[in-house]
């Protein structure tokens, strides 16, 4: 049962409660707006989308006039008009008239419509305001005196972002967008996601970056994929005569237009002058620029060389999770074919190598199981060692939303985080107690006859087993191992398995220790216990880091997969990549990154070749890291910016951004999504796909791929998973794997009706105690992370003015109680010291810590988290134990100075 | 010189040395009331002991206005003076009786029979009425006002009263504001007893529409079609409001109301609650008017202890309680979306509308807001019945209406009169006409009411008609304006108030108030041109047709109506003429100043 009414003399039918702005936008027919925007609840500001409705003497606003049968509407009616006219004179009053200068000329709505309606002017002489801009921040400004007051801007923050930094203050006339108190973006909550600029309609929010670099008619877009963390936001780059000059939200399915800082502002490395253009080969000691033959040729004979003498054992090589999936698919079939060994790894080891196993064991599969886009419908979502809205801002933009519309909030972390502070509720537990706590929590479960007994019946396997132990763990003894009241840990427990669609996000605060296998086990035992798993809306998310880390394990740049998860060890499977490739493939299971290290410190490797990583600044105990690359008889970096690790360099290639060439992504949530190139590499630089074929062509296996469309196909060839992908395909939306074929969809949730692996496995696992523990020596648990504003070791991030210029020191996370014992004040500079190093840096005091704990961003060369970190690995996963280490921090007694910027030579 | 009458919003407080008796006597010893039948032997008790009363007692103005007056002082005086001379004597606080120019009002009642109305009182005056009239038996001639001979008809003998139909306000004035027992014993909370113990929730929504009840704050929606609306809308918990947002510079009426008879407007506010199915309530008072906040107080935890909110309100298993929520001095909080949102804690502006309240109001949840002197409607309709209701008023007006009469009346106060009488009735009989020399206007509706010249004067006061006039009911501010008063400089007065009252949500009234302002600001100072004038009409049109809320809509309003009555003034004053001889710098007041004070 529609409703019929007539808009501009055609008749139409539409569901009950449309409404006329609405309707008439299905008959084509857009009604002048300044206020309304489809991503936004309705505000009714701005009067613009006035229509007459026949009978009504009022003109009502479109936007929140539901549509009544038999209406008679216009949208363009003399009336109509003429009060469109007075509200664009109104506005134009108080409205500089600087068109000729304004970066939105072209694309400023307000324009648009004086020139629609002939109001040149407006005809008023009266008071006008003008107020200072606000940009006291290195991102975007505000100027008021633009500011048509439409309230766009505080309903975005408030309803989409969740930092509620806008509102509108004061009254009348004097109204204006207040940022905070209106003291001042800077000193406001905002966290410069910058959304409020791409739905403003005017020029009243600018980035900074693009003042006079050009506007709208001088630019072109090019939708890609953000480079930054591995939530895979769709962007588009704004290009004006080669160059970049902006980044803007695009339509993707991650992200819905939305971006967070990074993405939005932290694109400006791809330019900046510190960018590699040219080989670089170390001669006398110095690494001097060099022709791309010389370097080629040079690489490709000492790689040789030193195969020859040592044996392909002596290779190794990390790949990048930073690069594309057909790179990373390259990169690891020439370590393997061309220097013969399965010593190929990349830093994903370093943050879900214990997803992979933990996963794996439980459900055959270790991605992720459902869709950013179903935390949409989710009842509760439990996020566990994962500080979202920093690390991966977007999602947490998905869980703000989610909460909104009612969804349960569960928080478990040792910080007290930003989304801990929002969180329905919030489990602080103490570091590395994680299984100790999911057992109290399936203790409850279980005990309560809350678990899915028919879930576990049809679909699992070791229930008795499990269920066996869980009798040690009550509330009360867990709370006592944990930290945390037994009561939260009965309430979260109640709370989820009572939730129909509930689901699990973690990171790295689950996967970085020596128990982070455990951990993830424990995980997929609450959702299968539950039957929260094969289901929309359910599940567990782990939260990849890097934008294409999921893509460099499923293209195998692992020691031990083959592209698809296929084990290198298995003879069949060998057999067929040897048939497609054309060259024996190495049995030997290969070496993982710290493997890798510790035979490099111990002269068994004696080569490496290193793309798009940094593993001085990113790897645990850094003193050991750069004892190994000292040792090398050889080194290859390839990397688009110098680097910590490229000062141990013999030849240096420079890679090309993700700006410079087309590829692939795959996000957090499988989905393979294009990137384009924007503009042409930068100097010298090439794409690494082509720099890889070039130095395996020198080194006899030649790799001809007329683009990396090409490669992909090759891949979908090899890799069931991708079997159905192709650059045709993947449009603006991508695919999700598994794609086995072309004609299927891709898989929105994994495990429906079975798993991966057949039967769900439910893990018995016990608590135990981190590699290193507090004691008297070094009495705190020391635990790294990233923050908002900056990303893994800083190669991009730090060169983004933004960036940079807003958080450009390291800090130290310091309990207020702590600071108070060791008089420790607020920016005071500060030691802390682990059995591996000690760093200096500024006290950030907050509760975010507990007494006990300190926090250390590792994104800064100048204070390098990792110089004190634990290498101590999980022995399943082989990843280090980040997250926990015992430390010690000291007062400085000096007096203060800046940290020196370290100068690179290169 | 009669002594000018002033309006004391946010200025005066109950002073804090008076600590009115918290319904001394409690007949229940602190327990609650669980059972329907023991609170209707407690009514009876009361009725019977108030009825039995011969005291001699004095009553003492203690609204707002007679604090403002100096009754505090008075009553301070009376209560030690009493104590030496006449310590029999029962000294009751009351709220406002409507004389509001004569306040410090102070009341003679002996052995239960009339009441004389001493006006003016200071310490010297009451001393000397307490001397010769409560000790000596003669009423002192001199400073007698007039004499309410039985509470349902005062002064008979002032034409201010003759007038009137006391109705809502027919407790206002006798009872002490802060005793239960006052209110019970003249019939309160009977109301209440009767919708839960003989009506079904639907029943008393039937009553209240067959009453034909119109939304008192101005809009006069039915009230009854609006409580259905909100009883079947689905969603748990409702919620009910009462605005007491009364934001109109001139209007005083609910205050009063709380003040004066704070436990009407919560048994009205109860009732609704039982037939919408809310749970919870809230009034909306703004913290201009401490004194009507902390008599709301103090009948809340009155009908609290009497079981009148809670839980198991008297035993009938229905519960409902409410929570008092102090605005914050916008004006535009009395529109009803401004409003639930600053309930919320959200800034206080308005939303576009639909969703309506009874769908979509507080926290998402079916609400219902009707304004304090609608719900104060309430119990007398279902105490009394919908036919005496309906004997006041006219076909679609049925009721009384209150109004607070200011300007160049010859008598100013709060008035209730019943719907539908004209306006030449109330300007020229009951408010005795004008003070000095000719009639011109009436402004009605606040600031966003019309100016009526003296030929809509038989233009009867009720919803339809004034509207059809360019002016609207409004909340009942009633300003008189004689030939002293510029008609453009009363429209830019109120242009003033609405630009700065404007919440500065939506175009045409952030930016329309502002330019109305200033091209009235230019008329008023340096004169101008046709083309002014159009422009006026022009954005005043504008401003009505388009603008979000009510606020904005009704803004333009005494630019437009004084355009249409009273042109020949605009006229002049693009010459630079002021027939008033107000503006351009002439020698009398401009609004600011003048307004509110007679002469």
């Amino acid at each position: 049962m529609g409703i019929t009414l007539t808009i501009d003399g055609q008749q139409t039918q539409v569901p009950e409660g449309t409404t006329i702005f609405n309707a008439a936008r299905e008959l084509g027919i857009t009604v002048p707006h300044l206020c309304y925007h489809p991503m936004l609840s309705v505000i009714g500001a701005c009067r613009l989308c006035i229509v007459e409705v026949e009978g009504l003497g009022a003109l009502p606003a479109s936007c929140s006039t539901p549509v009544r049968e038999g209406m008679v509407v216009a949208t363009e009616s003399p009336r109509v008009i003429e009060a469109r006219r007075q509200i664009l004179d109104l506005l134009l009053a108080n409205h500089p008239e600087d068109c000729l200068t304004c970066e939105k000329t072209g694309d400023c709505r307000l324009q648009a419509y004086a020139y629609k309606y002939g109001v040149k002017r407006s005809s008023y002489q009266g008071d006008v305001k003008h107020y200072d801009a606000d940009e006291n921040n290195p991102f975007f400004i505000r100027d008021h005196n633009k500011c048509i007051l439409c309230g766009r801007c505080v309903y975005m923050c408030a309803e989409k972002v969740g930092a509620n930094v806008y509102t509108f203050a004061y009254r009348g006339f004097e109204t204006k967008i207040a940022a905070g108190l209106d003291t001042g973006l800077e000193n406001s909550p905002c966290i410069f996601c910058g959304n409020c600029i791409s739905v403003c309609p005017t020029g009243a929010l600018q980035p900074k970056l693009i003042r006079g670099q050009g506007r709208v008619f001088d630019v072109d877009k090019v939708q890609t994929v953000c480079p930054y963390c591995g939530v895979g936001c769709a962007i588009s780059l704004q290009i004006n005569q080669g160059k970049i000059i902006g980044a803007v939200g695009a339509n993707g399915p991650a992200n819905n237009n939305l971006l967070c800082v990074k993405g939005r502002f932290g694109w400006d490395f791809i330019q900046h002058r510190d960018r590699l253009k040219e080989p670089l080969v170390r001669k006398g000691g110095e690494l001097v620029p060099v022709s791309w033959d010389e370097a080629l040729s040079y690489a490709a004979a000492r790689l040789l060389a030193i195969k020859d003498k040592y044996g392909p054992g002596a290779l190794g090589g990390l790949s990048s999770a930073k690069c594309t999936n057909e790179e990373n698919y390259l990169f690891q079939k020439f370590i393997r074919l061309v220097l013969g060994t399965n010593n190929v790894d990349h830093c994903a080891r370093l943050c879900h190598a214990s997803t992979i196993t933990g996963l794996s064991y439980a459900f055959g599969s270790g991605a992720a199981t459902n869709s950013i886009a179903e935390l949409e419908e989710a009842e509760l979502i439990l996020v566990v060692g994962s500080n979202t809205l920093e690390a991966h801002p977007v999602i947490g933009f998905w869980l703000h939303q989610a909460q909104r519309r009612g969804a349960t909030l569960i928080v478990i972390d040792p910080r007290r985080t930003d989304l801990a502070e929002k969180a329905d509720l919030f489990l602080q537990l103490a570091p590395g107690t994680d299984v100790a706590l999911y057992l109290g929590m399936m203790h409850v479960i279980v005990g309560e006859g809350l678990h899915d007994r028919e879930f576990i019946e049809e679909r699992c396997e070791g229930f008795p087993e499990l269920a066996a132990i869980l009798p040690d763990y009550p509330p009360a003894k867990v709370a006592a191992m944990t930290g945390v009241p037994p009561e939260d840990i009965i309430k979260a427990a109640r709370l989820y398995a009572s939730s129909k669609r509930a689901t699990i996000l973690y990171a790295m605060g689950i996967t970085q220790h020596t128990s982070g296998t455990a951990n993830v086990a424990s995980l997929a035992n609450l959702a299968m216990l539950t039957g929260n798993v094969g289901r929309p809306s359910t599940g567990i998310y782990p939260l990849r880091g890097q934008n294409n880390v999921q893509g460099a394990c499923d293209m195998g740049a692992l020691p031990d997969y083959l592209p698809g998860y296929q084990r290198v060890a298995k003879e069949e499977v060998r057999a067929l990549f040897e048939e497609k490739w054309g060259r024996p493939l190495p049995h030997d299971r290969g070496l993982t990154v710290l493997e890798m290290m510790e035979a490099a410190r111990a002269g068994k490797i004696r080569a490496m070749y290193i793309m798009g990583e940094n593993p001085v600044l990113s790897d645990p105990d850094m003193a050991g890291t750069e004892a190994a690359l000292e040792k090398l008889d050889f080194l290859i970096v390839q990397d688009i910016f110098p680097t910590e690790t490229t000062r141990y360099a013999h030849v240096v290639l420079p890679g090309a951004s993700f700006a410079e060439k087309d590829g692939t992504f795959t996000n957090t949530e499988r989905r393979i999504q294009r990137i384009r190139k924007a503009i042409e590499p930068v100097g010298e630089s090439l794409p690494d796909w082509q720099i890889i074929s070039k130095l395996s062509a020198r080194m006899g296996y030649p790799m001809e791929y007329p683009s990396a469309a090409a490669v992909m196909d090759e891949i979908a060839s090899v890799t069931p998973i991708y079997g159905g992908v192709s650059y045709d395909r993947l449009g603006d939306r991508g695919l999700q794997w598994p794609c086995p074929h072309r004609d299927h969809p891709g898989t929105k949730f994994l495990h429906h009706e079975r798993f991966a692996g057949g039967k769900g496995r439910l893990a018995v696992v016990r608590p135990q105690v981190p590699a290193e523990v507090p004691d008297d020596e070094y009495p705190f648990i020391l635990s790294t992370g990233r923050h908002l504003y900056h990303y893994h070791t800083g190669t991009m991030s730090r060169r983004s003015y933004g960036l940079e210029t807003f958080r450009p020191e390291a800090y130290v996370e310091v309990n207020p109680g702590t600071a108070a014992d060791l008089g420790i004040e607020e920016g005071e500079l500060v030691a802390v010291a682990t059995r591996r190093g000690e760093i200096v840096l500024k006290a950030l005091i907050t509760d975010r810590v507990g007494p006990r704990v300190l926090f250390i961003p590792f994104h800064y060369r100048e204070a390098p988290a990792n110089l004190l970190t634990n290498p101590a690995r999980d022995p399943k996963a082989q990843i280090p134990e980040l997250k926990v280490c015992a430390a010690r921090l000291t007062k400085i007694r000096q007096v203060e100075e800046p940290l020196q910027e370290v100068v690179y030579t290169t | 010189m009669p002594k000018p009458h002033r309006k004391a919003d946010g200025v005066s407080h109950f002073p804090p040395d008076i600590a009115l008796p918290v319904a001394g006597h409690s007949y229940l010893g602190g327990a609650s009331l669980s059972r329907l039948d023991e609170f209707l032997q407690l009514q009876e008790q009361i009725r019977t002991r108030y009825q039995a009363k011969t005291d001699d007692a004095l009553y003492v103005g203690m609204g707002t206005c007679g604090l403002a007056a100096g009754s505090g002082e008075v009553f301070r005086f009376l209560r030690s003076y009493l104590k030496e001379r006449a310590p029999h004597v029962q000294l009751v606080p009351v709220g406002c009786i409507g004389l509001d120019e004569e306040e410090v009002l102070v009341d003679v009642q002996l052995g239960g029979k009339e009441r004389y109305s001493y006006g003016r009182m200071d310490i010297d005056r009451t001393r000397k009425v307490i001397d010769r009239h409560v000790l000596e038996g003669k009423p002192v001639e001199e400073w007698l006002v007039g004499i309410i001979p039985e509470p349902a008809k005062p002064y008979p003998d002032l034409p201010f009263y003759r007038y009137q139909q006391r109705y809502v306000f027919c407790r206002s004035g006798f009872i002490n504001p802060e005793r239960i027992e006052d209110y019970i014993a003249w019939g309160g909370y009977a109301a209440l007893v009767r919708a839960l113990r003989d009506m079904t929730p639907e029943e008393v929504i039937e009553a209240i529409s067959q009453a034909g009840l119109r939304g008192r704050g101005g809009a006069g929606f039915p009230t009854g079609r609006k409580w259905e609306l909100a009883r079947k809308s689905p969603g748990e918990p409702k919620y009910v409001v009462c605005n007491a947002d009364e934001g109109d510079p001139g209007a005083f009426m609910d205050r009063s109301l709380l003040e004066g008879d704070p436990h009407g407007v919560l048994e009205g506010l109860i009732i609704g609650a039982y037939a919408i199915g809310a749970a919870h309530g809230f009034f909306y008072v703004r913290a201009e008017y401490p004194l009507a906040i902390r008599r709301l107080k103090i009948a809340i935890n009155q009908a609290r202890r009497f079981g009148l909110l809670g839980d198991d309100i008297l035993g009938t298993g229905f519960a409902f309680d409410v929570t008092i929520k102090e605005g914050a001095g916008a004006f535009v909080c009395g529109e009803e979306t401004a409003l639930m949102a600053s309930i919320m804690g959200k800034r206080g502006m308005p939303h576009p509308r639909p969703p309506y309240p009874a769908a979509k109001g507080l926290w998402e949840q079916p609400t219902n807001i009707n304004n304090v002197e609608t719900w104060a409607n309430v119990p007398l309709i279902i105490d009394r019945g919908v036919h005496q209701f309906c004997a006041y008023g006219n076909e679609n007006n049925r009721g009384t209406k209150l109004f607070a009469i200011t300007g160049k009346t010859a008598t100013t106060g709060l008035a209730e009169v019943p719907l539908g009488m004209s306006l030449h009735t109330i300007i020229f009989k009951l408010a005795g006409g004008v003070r000095r020399g000719r009639f011109k206007a009436v402004q009605i509706g606040g600031p966003s009411g019309g100016c009526l010249p003296e030929d809509k004067l038989s233009t009867p006061v009720d919803y339809d008609a004034l509207t059809k006039v360019g002016a609207m009911m409004g909340s009942g501010g009633m300003v008189v304006l004689n030939e002293e008063t510029c008609m453009v400089d009363l429209a830019r007065f109120f242009t003033s108030f609405n630009r700065n009252e404007s919440c500065g949500k939506c175009t045409p009234c952030r930016e329309g108030t502002l330019r109305m302002l200033e091209i009235l600001e230019q008329l008023t100072t340096q004169g101008g041109s046709l083309e002014d004038l159009a422009k006026l009409e022009g954005l005043g049109q504008t401003m009505r047709l388009t603008s979000l809320c009510g606020l904005g809509q009704t803004a333009p309003n005494p630019v437009l109506s004084t355009l249409t009555y009273f042109q020949d003034e605009y006229l002049a004053h693009l010459e630079g003429r002021c027939p008033a001889g107000v503006c351009f710098g002439g020698v009398k007041e401009r609004k600011e100043e003048a307004l509110w004070a007679s002469p």
